[in-house]
């Protein structure tokens, strides 16, 4: 998997209702939710991004709430992946069920600015920054069965295929 | 080597002698839990891949509880996926109206979760249900579904952190002041991926009520589950309400912990977690002057019926300040019915508190109770993140009943040593 796009950047313990306030989680349609993903971190995130771009924060990034509506608002925006220091792990399951691409990296979120573009290499594990001589930085490789998950598409399609092997 | 508490409930329903922290296992649900915020999302999966029948219709639940009575039609329209999923599935454990309330002080009250059991839930405080010595852990929704088709989930067996409680507790220290002053010495990711399992001597003295509460905001460190070992308080709990056998397990003494953490508990006194994280805790006494709009003593961390009956010996014959809106939320029909028994409306209703039908409503600034902007709440619940409540430039003081209700009372944070003629029974 590769990916390109523009940095915005986020802090530490950006939790569920940052990514997605509950007066919105009344709905679980991806088209609403996108339309107020990351609103209370930023109210003009949604304005500003474009389909593409990349979201890189800290530690512990989706902690809180168990909604999946908060990985299906960053996927419905257009979001192409999440890249931090560390993930809580609801969230972090949540995302590869759901077919959101994120990644571990412990030292992307110190050496990006906003508005970087950078280059994401699933496959290598390795990401870079346009036009910085840092680089390339690695990703935490992602467990085996993680992988499974996401060449399925997800839990449920794994699950289907799983099942129809017998 | 042996087993945590943890690890024997993951061995036992992964059909496996033993675990160790790191296995992926795939393990047998006892219960999958859903309700009307996370339920949609999951019954759309199952249906999307082709999911004809639940795995049994006996371990599913369904609690419509947070936009709950529905607040709008978009909430109504969710619910009502619930409503038919239920009637189409048969589920037995479905909760709705008059016979719902907040769901994980339901499930414990109903004899649904019980020791020993592997519980899953699309809710985040699923880690509730570990007070009674089982295994209990949030997921999404698409975890849910995949439960709820196959009647199994993968894990990966966490590491085990151990938590030993010393010593006598202060007067109108609970089981939240205990768990905010660890969420407080850790941090918010402080047991990310981890078991938090609570034990010594303290615990002994600690009723279901103040273990649910401690469980339930294990979440809030990142845990995994939280857990206690069973002993006769929870034998007395379970054993008029159990709907089916239930297990009682106990770490093995030469389990393994990654780590120690050893508290003296009578250096703790009442805590109150300053926004906009539940690890931001201070002693009361190191407070200072903070006035307040509004209190809500409710919610699955602290809206059970000895958490009512801790606020009414606070508010008997006073009142909330002026401009003080108190919201008093008992969290299911049997609470409710129990506080209306004992008197306790009586006390609320004099001290001009608003009660509430069971609803988790305002502790995720759902409906019954939304802050305005610059507004303050202290409240009995779990988060006090930016908006949790309402407007984002809104704060939330999250704190025990006690303190709550003197709170309203004074109009500022307090405890209730600053009320006249208030003793701790």
């Amino acid at each position: 998997m590769k990916l390109k796009g523009k940095v915005w950047k986020f802090g530490d313990h950006v939790n569920t209702d940052l990514i997605i306030p509950a007066r919105y989680i009344n709905s679980s349609d991806p088209a609403f939710l996108a339309v107020h993903c990351m609103e209370d971190a930023d109210p003009d995130f949604i304005k500003k991004m474009c389909p593409g771009d990349i979201v890189v924060a800290g530690e512990n990034f989706g902690c809180g709430s168990s909604r999946e509506h908060a990985p299906i608002a960053l996927k419905a925006a257009g979001v192409a992946c999440v890249i931090a220091r560390g993930f809580a792990r609801i969230f972090y399951r949540s995302s590869f069920n759901m077919g959101l691409p994120i990644f571990e990296s412990k030292t992307l979120c110190d050496l990006v600015q906003e508005g970087d573009e950078i280059e994401v290499d699933g496959d290598a594990g390795v990401i870079t920054i346009s036009g910085k001589e840092a680089g390339p930085i690695k990703i935490e490789p992602i467990p085996p069965f993680m992988q499974e998950l996401v060449a399925a598409g997800g839990i449920m399609p794994y699950l289907v295929k799983k099942r129809s092997r017998g | 080597m042996g087993m945590t508490i943890t690890e024997k409930i993951l061995a036992e329903h992964g059909g496996l002698k033993e675990v160790h922290p790191g296995m992926l296992i795939n393990a047998r649900v006892d219960i999958a839990l859903g309700h009307d915020v996370t339920a949609p999302i999951a019954i759309g999966e199952f249906k999307k891949a082709g999911g004809h029948k639940v795995f049994d219709r006996n371990k599913i639940v369904l609690v419509a509880d947070h936009f709950t009575p529905n607040k709008d039609i978009q909430s109504a329209q969710q619910v009502r996926i619930m409503r038919d999923f239920a009637k189409e599935h048969k589920i037995s454990h479905y909760f709705e109206g008059g016979d719902a309330g907040v769901c994980h002080v339901l499930l414990p009250e109903q004899g649904i979760a019980l020791p020993g059991d592997l519980i899953i839930g699309a809710d985040s405080h699923t880690c509730t249900y570990g007070a009674l010595g089982s295994f209990a852990t949030g997921v999404g929704s698409s975890d849910l579904a995949a439960a709820m088709l196959t009647g199994e989930l993968w894990f990966k067996v966490p590491e085990t952190m151990k938590i030993v409680f010393h010593g006598k507790l202060n007067k109108w220290v609970s089981g939240k002041d205990l768990i905010l002053y660890v969420i407080g010495q850790i941090g918010v990711d402080g047991a990310t991926y981890k078991a938090m399992e609570f034990t010594g001597e303290t615990l002994g003295e600690l009723t279901m009520a103040d273990r649910f509460t401690m469980a339930n905001m294990v979440i809030e460190a990142g845990a995994k589950n939280g857990i206690f070992v069973p002993d006769e308080t929870t034998r007395e709990y379970v054993q008029s309400r159990a709907e089916r056998e239930y297990t009682f397990h106990e770490s093995d003494p030469d389990a393994n912990y990654a780590s120690i953490l050893e508290i003296d508990v009578s250096k703790i006194e009442p805590q109150v977690a300053f926004p906009p994280l539940p690890s931001n805790v201070r002693g009361l006494s190191k407070v200072g002057s903070i006035k307040i709009d509004q209190v809500v003593i409710g919610s699955c961390t602290n809206g059970r019926i000895e958490d009512l009956r801790l606020a009414a010996q606070v508010l008997k014959g006073k009142q909330a300040a002026p401009y003080v809106r108190l919201i008093i939320i008992p969290t299911t029909p049997d609470v409710y019915r129990t506080a209306m028994s004992e008197g306790l409306f009586d006390i609320f209703l004099d001290a001009k508190a608003i009660i509430s039908p069971p609803t988790c409503g305002p502790c995720l600034g759902g409906h019954m109770g939304i802050l305005a902007d610059g507004e303050r709440a202290v409240a009995t619940t779990n988060r006090n993140f930016i908006g949790r409540m309402g407007h984002p430039g809104s704060e939330v003081y999250l704190a025990n009943p006690a303190i709550a209700a003197a709170t309203a009372v004074l109009g500022r944070i307090a405890g209730p040593d600053e009320l006249k003629g208030v003793h701790k029974i």
